[in-house]
């Protein structure tokens, strides 16, 4: 059986998936980062998939996907800049303690 | 001079606003003497237009002035117009003439009250919005003063906001003012009714220009006149006392007694008659409504006359006496006698004015007692007060001599004249009865023994100067005022019969075609002989008589003997004595289930449109509550409600 | 051969995914993390995109992945402790996740298409580097400012004393 796109994009799909669950159940700042990471990658595979399918013009998508290896690595580092900031401040990583912003 | 009537209403304004803004800073003479000025220099110009007016040709007295447009509509173009024909003539002169003597009365009269100069810009306020009534030349300006006088009734009456006025009823002077306000707006409703529609049918409301329509309306527009007609009496009804909006006048007398003198006896009431006459042409186009007229009229003269028997508050005495006489101008303007109809309104103001007066002088000898039957033998300590009174008492009952002799005879002669044999009848039963009523109160008041406390027989003095000069120059008037309208058949045939040949002209008497009302009016007198106009006359003066030694008889030493024959007849003198019931009629039938109904409207209002409002609140603050919940502070929900959002879009992009 | 690598890959790299998501030590999480980008660069060489492939390994796994590390490290952190404040949040994201996943899957799934031929020298550091400095050549001046202010943020975000 030969290699289709929609393989691809269904493995991307799953993985931004379990990116978007473990966003919004881990509990550490860390780990969020880290699975922000998992989604922005699964976002670089789609975007490499296509770039194979369209052909000549498929040079820019993967210009587009190492901006956005670039972007994904000063999103990490302001990121754990913040973490530590805060850590610092509140002594945890945990951000339900983070919950002034509410009525 | 003609050129300047519309200063007349306006020059009291004057008055009004300095005394209003500034009153209670001025002296208290300063502010009577502001208020008299306003009214003099009013009298004077009025005196100045009519004698101009006078130097016109008969048939051409009308002179107007108008001071710009006030309703420029498409359909209907309504000015500040003012116009003086004879009958305004009449009405200005007696309005500004009498209130004038009032006026200074007042000065004596309010001395030891407060708000001295509040009561002097009422009556300023009322002086303007009466002439305004008489002066204007369409019917939005007379109404613009035929509501002013009744705001200035309200306020008059319920001068003395803060006191009770009937012990029996319970009411307030407030009270009564509000209830003459209110009985005054259901006729005025009415009145409004009928200027719409005239407005409505003939695009104008200028008195002439109607009239001149009507003289040329097709037959069709018959049942409309009628219905004009009517709605316009019952708003005279309203205003001038007639039945069946006759109630607020007796407790009217809650105000201060020149109030009573001025607006509930010589000018205000008289507007219906006022303006019944310069309708003249409209109702001579209706005889079914002239004949509602001159039935109330005739009806209201002797059942109001029948209440005055047994009254014994000396002011209330006069109130039923006013309703009664207004009733017998009505009458005459019901049976075409228009002429005879104003000459009794102002005879009528002369001795009215004078008895009421009177009566607020007798009073303030009293220290301030109104009950008849606590008086007694004034004669001798008030004998000012005593003579002109009795000048009065002559002249409304008919005396030969007396002004009110005149005027009386003369509507007798029109109801007779015009075939009306009932109304005739009526009215001088009821003519008997006010000279009964009139003479119970005279013996009541000044004859017999003293019957007061001795606390108030120590007060008691005559009223200083200021107070009875009014009161004698009104007696001279009450004897001398019928002398210009003598009818023909006094004088052997000969026409001295001033009075009608003067107004004559501005009336439309039905039948006639134009101009040719004078003619026809000779015309209907001088259809019976000499001999049964005296012997009406005899018969009028007779029954008056009767009425005279009857009142005398009985009343001369107090009323003990009227006391037995009012225990004989019980049942009769309760019905007297309790008005008929009237009051508590409309209390049972009119005002419950209207304060049921607003006592509804007040519960609808706060239950469901106030709930209404609160409804939404409440919705409101329940939302916010809700929605409260989803602000958790927690990044994570935020997060999910962030994916939520996502995967709604998606899914809608996906399915297209 | 082709298509078994890449199930493989698929399902070293879902798994992996998984292990990032569930296990309460961050470290062990870490490590999952890169395992699964270098799966990632795998599917990048099977789509023959050799440069971004190793560029992936590079500064993914590389750089960004010892970076997260280091902070871990430095904040000295072990594990998570457990949530106390009710599943509602855990159940309504996996639910709605799987919505997510559907909506996708539909979108996805029903596209038939095949690979065309690669066209020559696809994927190749001059092919990339052609369209880089030619078409892309602001985007990407502007991307390193980027770095500059993402440095400087970092570095003051940092900071213990201002």
């Amino acid at each position: 059986m030969a290699l289709e796109p929609r393989f691809f994009l269904m493995v991307s799909a799953i993985l931004f998936s379990l990116g978007v669950v473990g966003v919004l159940t881990r509990r550490g700042a860390i780990t969020i980062l880290m699975c922000v990471e998992l989604m922005l990658n699964a976002g670089n595979l789609a975007f490499i998939t296509f770039a194979r399918q369209a052909g000549q013009q498929g040079a820019d998508g993967q210009v587009y996907v190492f901006f956005i290896m670039t972007l994904a690595a000063a999103e990490a580092a302001v990121g754990l800049a913040i973490v530590i900031a805060l850590f610092r401040l509140r002594d945890t990583t945990d951000v339900d303690d983070v919950n002034l912003l509410k009525w | 001079m003609l050129d300047l009537i519309w200063l007349i209403p306006l020059v009291p304004l004057v008055g009004v606003a300095i005394n209003g803004l500034w009153g209670r800073r001025l002296p208290l003479r300063a502010v009577g003497a502001i208020a008299c000025l306003a009214v003099a220099v009013s009298l004077l110009l009025s005196i100045g237009a009519v004698w101009q007016l006078s130097s016109l040709p008969e048939g051409a007295r009308f002179h107007a002035v108008s001071l710009g447009t006030w309703l420029p509509l498409e359909n209907l173009h309504v000015a500040w117009g003012f116009a003086i024909d004879p009958l305004s003539a009449v009405m200005v002169l007696v309005v500004s003439g009498v209130g004038f003597l009032i006026h200074v009365y007042s000065i004596g009269y309010m001395a030891h009250e407060p708000d001295y100069a509040r009561f002097f810009t009422y009556m300023n306020l009322f002086m303007a919005m009466m002439l305004t009534l008489v002066l204007g030349d369409n019917m939005l300006v007379m109404f613009v003063g035929w509501e002013g006088v009744g705001l200035c009734s309200y306020l008059l009456i319920g001068f003395f906001y803060d006191r009770p006025f009937d012990a029996r009823t319970g009411l307030s002077c407030a009270d009564a003012g509000r209830k003459a306000f209110v009985t005054n707006r259901i006729g005025d409703f009415a009145f409004l009714i009928g200027v719409l529609y005239l407005a409505v049918s003939y695009g104008t409301l200028n008195f002439a220009s109607i009239s001149e329509a009507v003289r040329h309306a097709d037959p069709a527009s018959h049942g409309m006149l009628v219905a004009v007609g009517i709605l316009l009496f019952l708003g005279a009804c309203g205003k001038s006392a007639q039945i069946p909006l006759y109630v607020w006048l007796p407790d009217a007398m809650a105000g201060p007694t020149p109030v009573s003198a001025l607006i509930h006896a010589a000018t205000m009431v008289t507007a219906g008659v006022y303006m019944v006459t310069r309708m003249s042409a409209l109702y001579a186009a209706a005889p079914e409504a002239m004949a509602v007229v001159a039935a109330v009229g005739a009806l209201t003269a002797i059942f109001a006359a029948t209440m005055g028997i047994t009254a014994r508050d000396i002011k209330k005495i006069l109130a039923y006496s006013t309703v009664s006489q207004l009733g017998y101008m009505f009458a005459a303007c019901g049976v075409g006698a228009y002429v005879a109809g104003v000459f009794h309104l102002m005879t009528h103001a002369f001795f009215k004015a004078l008895l009421f007066l009177g009566a607020g002088s007798v009073i303030h000898g009293m220290s301030d007692e109104q009950d008849v039957t606590k008086m007694g033998g004034l004669k001798a300590k008030m004998p000012v007060t005593f003579w002109t009174m009795m000048m009065a008492t002559l002249a409304i009952s008919g005396i030969p001599g007396f002004a009110g002799f005149f005027s009386k005879d003369e509507i007798l002669a029109g109801a007779w004249s015009a075939g009306n044999v009932w109304v005739w009848g009526i009215l001088a039963a009821a003519a008997g009865i006010t000279a009964f009523y009139m003479f119970r109160l005279i013996a009541l008041t000044f004859w017999g023994r003293f019957r007061g406390t001795d606390e108030q027989e120590h007060h008691l003095h005559e009223s200083p100067t200021l107070m009875t000069v009014p009161l004698v120059i009104l007696a001279i008037l009450s004897v001398v005022g019928g002398w210009i309208g003598i009818p023909a058949v006094m004088t052997g045939g000969a026409d001295v019969n001033l009075f009608h040949h003067w107004l004559a002209p501005a009336i439309t008497l039905p039948g006639a075609a134009h101009g040719a009302a004078e003619a026809a009016g000779h015309g209907a007198e001088a259809a019976h002989s000499a001999a049964t106009e005296w012997g009406l006359i005899g018969l009028a003066v007779a029954i008056a008589l009767v009425g005279i030694f009857l009142a005398v008889g009985l009343y001369r030493r107090g009323q003990e003997a009227a006391g037995r024959i009012a225990a004989s007849v019980r049942p009769l003198y309760n019905l007297l004595r309790n008005l008929y019931w009237v009051d508590e009629f409309y209390d049972l039938v009119v005002l419950r289930p209207f304060y049921r109904l607003s006592r509804f409207f007040a519960a609808f209002d706060r239950w469901v449109v106030d709930g209404l409002v609160n409804a939404s609140g409440i919705t409101m603050d329940i939302t916010g509550q809700i929605v409260k919940l989803f602000q958790t502070g927690y990044v994570r929900n935020y997060a999910l409600m962030f994916l939520f959002g996502v995967v709604v879009i998606l899914a809608y992009l996906v399915s297209m | 051969m082709a298509t078994l690598a890449f199930f493989v890959l698929a399902v070293l790299a879902i798994v992996s995914a998984v292990v990032v998501i569930t296990h309460r030590n961050p470290v062990i999480s870490a490590m999952a993390l890169a395992f699964n980008l270098v799966s990632i660069a795998g599917f990048y060489l099977l789509l023959q995109a050799q440069f971004i492939g190793l560029l992936q390994i590079l500064v993914y796994a590389g750089a960004i992945m010892v970076l997260i590390l280091f902070v871990v490290m430095l904040l000295n952190l072990r594990h998570e402790p457990a949530s106390h404040r009710g599943g509602l949040q855990r159940w309504l994201a996996i639910l709605l996740t799987a919505g997510l996943v559907y909506v996708l899957g539909r979108a996805i799934w029903t596209e038939h298409a095949a690979f065309p031929a690669a066209p020559a020298g696809f994927g190749t550091v001059e092919n990339v580097g052609q369209a880089l400095f030619r078409e892309n050549f602001y985007p990407f001046e502007v991307i390193s400012l980027l770095l500059v202010a993402a440095m400087v943020g970092a570095v003051l975000l940092a900071k213990r004393r201002l």
